[in-house]
């Protein structure tokens, strides 16, 4: 019996540090766009294997080709991807390079995830233990951060494009362009 | 005048619950038993007035009365008269009425007809339900009024989502507030129990049919819910483990497990504590839920049904309510006795098995809805989903499972394995050949290659109960747990036969061109634009064949809704007995070609088949188990053991 009530306020305990955790979360900011502390770095050092047949693998020193492109991150088994694909199709499509990384995927399954939701990406590379993933700062999947000539990170997108963002993505894909 | 007069009724309710409350403490703690005489008229008249509150809620929808804000809100005089009446529910302050009138209804009836509990017992249940009851008026009546009145009044109102206007989804929030609704009664019992700290037999009889019925609306309301994300998002899938979907599968996984324990303690007097226990879970997942969908805090679908400033509101409820509850029970658990102890291998062991893995599994499902929530409070942002959700809580539905297949053979109290060994052997056999079978013959993941051989399994499994029986003397309870029992196989067989074979393709073709997915081949013959009532779509008209035979006709839409713009996905289904074909039709590409998904699903309806047949069981127990109570009504001394749980 005093083991049972030893118990029963433990569960008090955790029922009250879950309502806390729920009324913090409730009076935060909701805010999409939290700034990365790689942002205005360099990028990590990373080589990465072709994630698919028809796409080259991803390095770092791809990037330092004087021309700013889009990197992003996504999986064949992230849904908000798959709600961002056409988004990241009308980017291609209004001249943006876009560069990708498939998270802990196979390449059977980008290979599936391309036929289905289109392949706007030049290069993709597989990173299998999220390694690249937390090197660059990001947590989630999708992300998508712009990288100026010179491969230097000069902004993050969080989560899926909206159809809103795509024009915000451009104007910073222009910006990191003139200012390399 | 109508919103005038069901505002006036809610008030009038929201009085009498305070008296209810009032009546109820008094009489439990044997003071003021003029006061405790109007506890359960209270509770009648209760229900009669927020029925009236709903009517005229109903009333103003159907008419398109634009003067009330909430009409002028949600509906749109040119909605189809059907969602015009659905969308009295299909927002925050119309589903708060429903979830009261439900609320209402069901104190309403415990006060009439219940008598077999201890009258303290009774007046303290009815207290506790007035007090959640009361939490939710002052939500209702002082942040979220339903009957507000615009001055003046607009010439049009503002519609409905469109997603929403689909007749599966009318139906899928009340069939879910049922559920929960259901489990607040549980959960008032499990107080009031323990406040009189009288948790016996006759107290599980009384709660089991509430946590039955609550439990067959959850089950109907997750698998239309289910249905629904499959037939409406267009993504051909039908569980994507969202925060919103995991909302209704944790009451759904409490509220099982609390099932299965309430019939030990019906039928045997054990497991008290964690009975009480899993009555204040389960209702807490409940209201959690409801937490986590209205207060947008998780990113989900659903985003339709949010509102930040609401949370608080039903953060401070679930603090009162689940916090309180927890407090009185760590306060007065030790204070109930011990109760029937039992073998391992015994009826009740296997339904332990079963809590535990039940338990486990919505602590995997809570710990991974809510992992975002926690890291995010560190500036962390992750995702969890299917590679989490899936294996880790395959760990316990498996071993879940595989009991499943032998409790039921067992007696109470204490049994020998010996007795029913050849079964168990034969059972074991059949599934390790059906996994080793398919295994050599289809090259499928390990998961969905278990889920088949259990399918098997289990299925056969379920009826053994029945064999050597009278089937026509079979307790309809009995009847119950076998076709409940049977669902699960049948949902199991169709999730895992749709993960394993499914076959998918994306094709752009133009006007006249081939296309084929599995065993289906056919051509896409028209695409041209259709209007409906509020939207227009593009809709592609295609004729398909499975295996050569006859064909069918196929016409997805691409719907553009006008009010408000939205563009909605309405795929073309192809059912047959073995499965079903899903087909999407999406943009139209720069070359004039058109993107078409298509999806060959092989029996994939039967997970929707094996919900309905799990709700079914409950029914046909519920039905078993009120017509026994009635008749030991009439004739006490019939007050025999029970053999067979819900």
């Amino acid at each position: 019996m005093r083991r049972l009530r030893i118990i029963l306020w433990c569960m008090v305990a955790v029922a009250a540090a879950l309502f806390a955790l729920f009324y913090y979360q409730l009076n935060q900011p909701k805010n999409d766009f939290v700034t990365s502390a790689m942002v205005g770095q360099p990028l990590p050092q990373f080589a990465l294997e072709p994630a698919s047949a028809d796409r080259p693998g991803l390095a770092t020193a791809d990037f330092k080709t004087g021309e700013p492109q889009l990197l992003n991150l996504f999986g064949s088994w992230c849904i908000p991807c798959r709600i961002e694909a056409p988004q990241l199709e009308a980017l291609e499509r209004q001249g943006a390079r876009i560069t990708g990384v498939a998270l802990r995927d196979t390449p059977e399954d980008v290979a599936q995830f391309l036929e289905l939701y289109g392949n706007p990406f030049t290069r993709i590379g597989r990173d299998d233990l999220s390694e690249t993933q937390f090197a660059l700062g990001a947590s989630g999947v999708p992300e998508t951060f712009v990288i100026d000539g010179a491969g230097r990170i000069t902004y993050q997108h969080i989560g899926p494009i909206a159809p809103g963002d795509v024009p915000v993505i451009l104007a910073e894909l222009r910006k990191a362009g003139s200012g390399s | 005048m109508i919103p005038e007069i069901g505002l006036a009724a809610l008030w009038l309710a929201a009085a009498l619950a305070v008296l209810q409350l009032l009546g109820g403490v008094l009489g439990a703690r044997r003071e003021g038993m003029e006061l405790a005489a109007v506890a359960r008229p209270a509770a009648v008249l209760q229900a009669l007035l927020c029925t009236v509150a709903f009517l005229c809620l109903l009333y103003v929808f159907a008419v398109t009365d634009l003067s009330v804000k909430l009409v002028a809100d949600n509906s749109h005089s040119m909605k189809p008269w059907i969602f015009k009446v659905s969308g009295a529910w299909g927002n925050h302050e119309g589903s708060m009425l429903l979830w009261i009138t439900v609320m209402a209804m069901a104190g309403g009836l415990i006060a009439f007809v219940e008598r077999r509990l201890p009258e303290r017992t009774m007046l303290a249940t009815l207290s506790a339900q007035a007090f959640v009851g009361l939490g939710f008026y002052a939500f209702l009546l002082l942040s979220s009024n339903p009957f507000q009145r615009l001055s003046p009044a607009p010439p049009e109102g503002n519609g409905l989502n469109p997603l929403l206007q689909d007749i599966g989804l009318a139906f899928h929030p009340p069939t879910l507030y049922v559920g929960y609704v259901g489990l607040s009664v549980a959960f008032s019992f499990a107080v009031g129990a323990l406040l009189t700290r009288s948790v016996t037999p006759d107290f599980a009889r009384v709660m089991r049919p509430w946590v039955l019925a609550a439990w067959i609306f959850l089950t109907l309301g997750i698998t239309a819910g289910s249905y629904w994300a499959y037939y409406e998002l267009g993504w051909g899938g039908w569980w994507f483990w969202d925060p919103v979907e995991n909302a209704s599968l944790m009451p759904w996984l409490a509220a099982t497990a609390l099932l299965h324990s309430v019939s030990v303690l019906a039928a045997r007097d054990a497991l008290r504590t964690w009975t009480i226990m899993l009555g204040v879970v389960a209702f807490s997942m409940s209201m959690i839920g409801t937490f986590l969908v209205r207060s947008g805090i998780l990113t989900s679908v659903h985003a339709f049904a949010v509102d930040p400033e609401r949370g608080s509101f039903i953060l401070a409820l679930l603090v009162l309510y689940i916090g309180g509850a927890l407090v009185i029970f760590a306060l007065r658990a030790a204070t109930i006795a011990e109760g029937e102890r039992f073998a391992v291998t015994s009826r009740e062991g296997a339904l332990v098995v079963n809590n535990i893995a039940l338990s486990a599994i919505l602590g995997i499902v809570l710990v991974g809805t809510l992992y975002p929530l926690l890291t995010e409070a560190f500036d962390i942002r992750v995702s969890v989903g299917p590679p989490y959700f899936n294996p880790v809580s395959a760990i316990f539905l498996v071993p879940m499972l595989l009991v499943l297949m032998v409790g039921p053979l067992l007696r109470w109290r204490e049994d020998g394995f010996a007795r029913i060994r050849w079964q168990v052997i034969a059972l074991f056999a059949v599934t390790l050949g059906v996994l080793l079978g398919v295994w050599l013959v289809a090259d499928i993941h390990l998961l969905p290659l278990i889920g088949l051989a259990l399918a098997v399994g289990v299925g056969i499994a379920s009826l053994l109960p029945l064999a050597g029986r009278s089937l026509r003397r079979t307790p309809l309870a009995t009847w119950g747990m076998v076709v409940a029992h049977f669902g699960v196989a049948v949902a199991l067989f169709g999730m895992a036969s749709d993960s394993a074979f499914q076959q998918e393709r994306l094709v752009a073709a133009s006007v006249g061109d081939a296309v084929e997915v599995g065993p289906w081949q056919g051509r896409l013959d028209t695409v041209y634009p259709v209007a409906g009532p509020n939207w227009t779509a593009i809709q592609a008209n295609l004729h398909l064949a499975y295996e050569g035979g006859a064909e069918r006709r196929a016409a997805p839409q691409s719907r553009n809704f006008w009010a408000p713009v939205m563009e909605t996905s309405e795929v073309a289904l192809l059912t047959r007995w073995n499965g079903q074909l899903y087909v999407a039709v999406g943009n139209q590409a720069q070359d004039g070609r058109w993107q078409l998904r298509l999806w060959w699903k092989p029996f994939v309806t039967f997970i929707w088949y094996g919900g309905v047949l799990i709700a079914l069981g409950g029914a046909l127990s519920l039905v078993g188990r009120v017509t026994t109570d009635l008749r030991r009504r009439r004739r006490p001394e019939d007050d025999v053991d029970e053999a067979y749980p819900a």
